[in-house]
């Protein structure tokens, strides 16, 4: 059973999203999403996937709070300082952070969430010290950026990756 | 002819908000990509596109399809997901790749370990010191 | 008239992404050094995929998000590749 389905989440997963798509639940429709998607999984057996556990539903629910208000308010803010840019060209430039997040699906999870908010794009990191270097489009002086990493992602994340 | 005229007003209103405000966006970072001077101020621009931009814009086109034809909005939250996850990487890739090509070049931008307060709390915990590459 | 009125809206939607797929080319031929062209191409790429989304609403035809999330894949995945070969002068290592 183990060796047919490797990850049966993600065949199921992969089976209802294609029956969604296709918009039909015919007996064929159905075969040939099974023959797409237990492929599929052995596809996955191959590229070897960290596992780690994950817990924390309360420190989840907090971090997506985090990350959709400062998905709006970063997108506000990166829009007005490129429309002033003319006037008031942007102090821009890189921030080290040392993070002890050691949990590679966690800083992959990091990373994304401080690229997808504009303003602070992830160009380094060092995994034997733990520095991250960011690159961070203006810099206020009342904005602490390694702290509000700390406070408003690492926290969460050290908890759901323990 | 099916489309937006079958709308009610409300969501027709509501569609066409959306829709604007993303485009408006993605305008904004094509602005930011011309008019910011350093490479790695125009890494912030499509970041406006791609999670402000497409976010609004799917949002838009789901509610519109989802009162037109009853379907479900699979194609958008994909659409969505899809962006959210990737551009993260393709981001990420480039401003390595040019991190990397100005230190070659011996351009100024920050070296490979970079000093400041935040190394001297990272040698307390460090690993043994292994062969750099 | 409201019909009219939101079509119209929508076609002004597609100007300013027309616009800013022009601005973005500027930038590309322009673009002093080839991360700046790699940078524009995947914006350029974006900004289509939310032209054809459009497209989709004002015709009310669900084909155009197939094509969508094609054009997204391969937008990704040419970036990757050429990000890569910045980085190594090489695709595949």
């Amino acid at each position: 059973m183990r060796y047919w389905f490797p990850f049966p989440l993600l065949t199921l997963g992969l089976l209802v999203m294609w029956i969604v798509m296709t918009r039909s639940a015919s007996t064929a429709n159905l075969l040939l999403g099974i023959l797409l998607s237990v492929p599929a999984a052995w596809a996955m057996v191959n590229l070897e996937p960290l596992k780690s556990r994950v817990r924390g539903p309360g420190a989840m629910v907090r971090l997506a709070g985090n990350v959709v208000t400062d998905l709006t308010l970063s997108n506000m803010k990166v829009a007005r300082s490129i429309l002033r840019s003319l006037r008031r060209p942007p102090r821009s430039g890189f921030a080290t952070v040392h993070l002890t997040l050691k949990d590679e699906n966690g800083l992959a999870l990091l990373a994304c969430i401080l690229t997808a908010t504009p303003g602070t794009a992830w160009l380094s990191f060092d995994r034997r010290s733990g520095t991250l270097l960011l690159h961070i489009l203006d810099l206020d002086d009342s904005e602490d950026w390694p702290t509000i990493i700390r406070d408003r992602y690492e926290k969460p994340l050290l908890e759901i990756f323990r | 002819m099916t489309g937006i005229a079958d709308l009610p007003v409300w969501a027709a209103i509501i569609v066409c908000l959306l829709v604007l405000a993303g485009s408006l966006f993605s305008l904004i970072g094509a602005i930011g990509m011309v008019r910011l001077p350093e490479f790695y101020q125009r890494l912030h621009a499509p970041g406006l596109a791609t999670s402000g931009a497409v976010i609004l814009v799917c949002l838009g086109s789901g509610l519109c399809f989802a009162l037109l034809e009853g379907r479900w909005i699979v194609h958008e939250v994909l659409i969505i997901i899809f962006t959210v996850l990737t551009t993260p990487i393709t981001l990420m890739l480039l401003g390595k790749a040019s991190l990397y090509r100005d230190r070659t070049e011996g351009n100024d931008v920050p070296a490979k370990t970079v000093p400041g307060p935040s190394i001297a709390d990272a040698a307390a915990n460090r690993l043994p010191e292994l062969p750099t590459e | 008239m409201t019909a009219l009125f939101l079509v119209w809206s929508i076609q002004f939607a597609q100007i300013l992404l027309g616009a800013a797929m022009l601005l973005i080319l500027y930038r590309i031929i322009k673009g002093p050094r080839a991360q700046d062209r790699i940078l524009g191409l995947d914006v350029l790429y974006v900004n289509a995929m939310l032209m054809l989304i459009t497209f989709g609403i004002r015709t009310g035809d669900s084909i155009y998000f197939e094509i969508s999330l094609a054009v997204a894949l391969l937008g990704f995945v040419s970036t990757i590749a050429l990000a890569k070969f910045l980085m190594r002068g090489e695709v595949i290592e």
